[in-house]
């Protein structure tokens, strides 16, 4: 369940618009935020009171979306962008390499709960391209060298955080 | 042709670095088409628009003074203004650079649009993996709102207009401007039937105007400089500039400024620096975003302008120009193609929720050795059903495809020939 003040403060946040469910989308990434990643049954139906629409309604728009999740997700998610001009410039390279470095394939989870890996549409680098993004980080021109500093620097990152 | 410094006076475009921030925004000649609107009728700066030969710059390439002479002036209820930042047509990146280099070229933009019709509320759509630019929107926003450019009687006019960001959840339909209304209601991003069109009924059913990132940041300088001097630029029927871009196989692949009308071989050989790779030459552009059908060698005199890129069979579309060479094979480009439609498709018209991903298993099926006689016919005459859905998406999917078998049909033979060889 989420926070009373948390409610207080969304439910007056879509109340700035001229419908409230204009506000459901900006809802649901904040309960999102709140969840660690994904929507859990109890978020739909929060997003549904605070909007006032049916559940159902929510749900159909969770399942729409390519960023909401219904189940639960690394603390990071990676996504690479497989459209064209990344696949030109050998993202399928980079996803053969997550696969070696971190045992995953698309749309799996590492077993300690740290990354997701997703595919995404076109991030708009493609003049950098290969492109990815990990959380809100882009990183343009990847190669698997690049690849390899880069998780090291977030699992250094991760560790000094729970330290 | 040259560069030209418009769109981007206030942005590298080979480096995009911070945003332009208030004081630079004014110091080089900020607002001041706001001010020259805020001189005239808002009809008047409507036909200024109109006379300018200002077309969408999304992909469609209508003419945006025409589309706005749809909103019912007489109309005395609430309008909106609406900004498409939902940039996600594979191989563009021109509204990035846009929304991240200059956020108050957008906001004077969209301020010009809200006067001319008499919309007092707007919203910028913005996909959310640009949501650090939307960071960098609202910070623009907050200066335009101190300096008194947003808000309650804007600098003495007598107009209000109240902007703010929207960010989406991430869908390619979103782009289409329905289908981002819907999203904006807080519903699943399915285009809807037209008519009614967005101008009568649009978000919530009010009259609504939807425009590109780009076609909003050409209007400061209309009304700075008048209809005429913008017409100078471009062709006679696409008029003023376009932020170019390539990407794919090239040696210089990134954004330029240029006038429409540059030729296409021009942007390839000349701006990107022609092939990247040695020893492989360039043999297919895709010229406007991917939903655009293939242009080979032949067709490279082609200009980049609307009218000539429709003529040569082709849409101008994005004007980002996606590259291949002779390396590259073209039936596993149509797999990854296809592979993005069938992902993205919204679900909502059964040719395109049930065709693409059939298209896409033959294609997957050819490049694994497993096509078959008679499939090459099979998947032209599927592709043409592409055509009978409610958007422009499917369409869209038909035009990459449709070029590539036709174009490249020795590639898929080859490949159908050497069946069970993988």
């Amino acid at each position: 369940m989420i926070p009373q003040t948390l409610k207080t403060e969304l439910t007056e946040y879509v109340k700035h618009y001229p419908s409230e469910r204009v506000g459901l989308i900006t809802v649901m990434h904040k309960l999102q935020k709140h969840y660690g990643g994904w929507l859990p049954d109890e978020a739909i139906a929060e997003a549904a009171e605070i909007v006032g629409i049916p559940e159902p309604e929510v749900e159909g728009v969770a399942t729409f979306y390519n960023w909401f999740f219904r189940e639960p997700v690394g603390r990071r998610i990676i996504v690479v962008c497989d459209s064209i001009s990344c696949h030109l410039c050998g993202c399928d390279r980079l996803v053969e390499h997550f696969k070696k470095r971190l045992g995953i394939g698309m749309g799996e989870t590492t077993a300690d709960g740290e990354y997701t890996l997703l595919p995404v549409v076109c991030l708009g680098n493609c003049d950098q391209a290969p492109s990815i993004m990990i959380d809100e980080e882009t990183y343009n021109r990847v190669t698997p060298e690049k690849l390899d500093e880069i998780l090291e620097q977030l699992s250094a990152e991760s560790a000094k955080g729970e330290s | 042709m040259a560069q030209v410094k418009v769109l981007t006076k206030n942005i590298d475009l080979a480096n995009v670095g911070a945003p332009c921030d208030y004081q630079r925004y004014m110091d080089n000649g900020g607002y001041e088409g706001a001010k020259a609107a805020f001189a005239k009728q808002p009809q008047e700066v409507q036909q200024i628009v109109k006379d300018s030969n200002l077309r969408g710059r999304g992909g469609a390439g209508f003419p945006t003074g025409l589309k706005w002479s749809f909103v019912p002036m007489n109309f005395t209820g609430q309008k909106y203004l609406v900004c498409n930042c939902d940039e996600m047509e594979p191989g563009t990146f021109k509204d990035r650079a846009l929304l991240y280099g200059d956020p108050h070229q957008l906001i004077e933009g969209m301020l010009i649009a809200a006067y001319a019709m008499q919309m007092t509320v707007g919203y910028i759509f913005i996909r959310w993996e640009y949501r650090k630019g939307a960071a960098l929107v609202d910070a623009a926003l907050e200066e335009a709102r101190k300096n008194g450019w947003l808000g309650k009687n804007i600098q003495g006019s007598g107009f209000d207009f109240h902007l703010e960001t929207h960010l989406s959840a991430g869908r390619y339909i979103c782009g289409e401007e329905t289908a981002l209304l819907n999203s904006l209601e807080g519903l699943r991003a399915n285009p809807r039937s037209k008519p009614p069109f967005p101008q009568i009924k649009g978000f919530l059913g009010q009259p609504t105007i939807v425009n590109n990132v780009e076609t909003f940041g050409n209007l400061p300088h209309i009304l700075a400089h008048g209809a005429e001097w913008y017409k100078k630029m471009g062709t006679e029927t696409s008029a003023g500039t376009k932020i170019m871009g390539a990407s794919g196989r090239v040696k210089n692949p990134r954004l330029w400024e240029l006038p429409l009308g540059v030729s296409l071989r021009e942007l390839i050989y000349d701006y990107a620096g022609g092939p990247a790779r040695s020893g492989q030459d360039i043999k297919a552009v895709i010229p406007g975003g991917l939903s655009t059908p293939l242009l080979v060698p032949d067709e490279f005199d082609t200009l980049m302008d609307f009218d000539s890129v429709a003529k040569a069979g082709s849409r101008l579309g994005t004007a980002c120009i996606i590259v291949f060479d002779q390396g590259d094979n073209m039936v596993e480009a149509t797999e990854n193609i296809m592979r993005f439609y069938r992902r993205e498709s919204c679900g909502f018209c059964t040719p395109c929720r049930e065709g693409i991903p059939w298209i896409w298993n033959m294609v997957n099926a050819i490049t694994q050795r497993e096509g078959k006689e008679g499939d090459m016919e099979l998947m032209a005459e599927a592709g043409r059903w592409l055509s009978h859905t409610f958007c422009a998406f499917a369409p869209g999917a038909q035009g990459p495809f449709l070029s590539a078998l036709e174009k490249f049909r020795g590639e898929f033979e080859e490949f159908i020939r050497a069946r069970g060889a993988a």
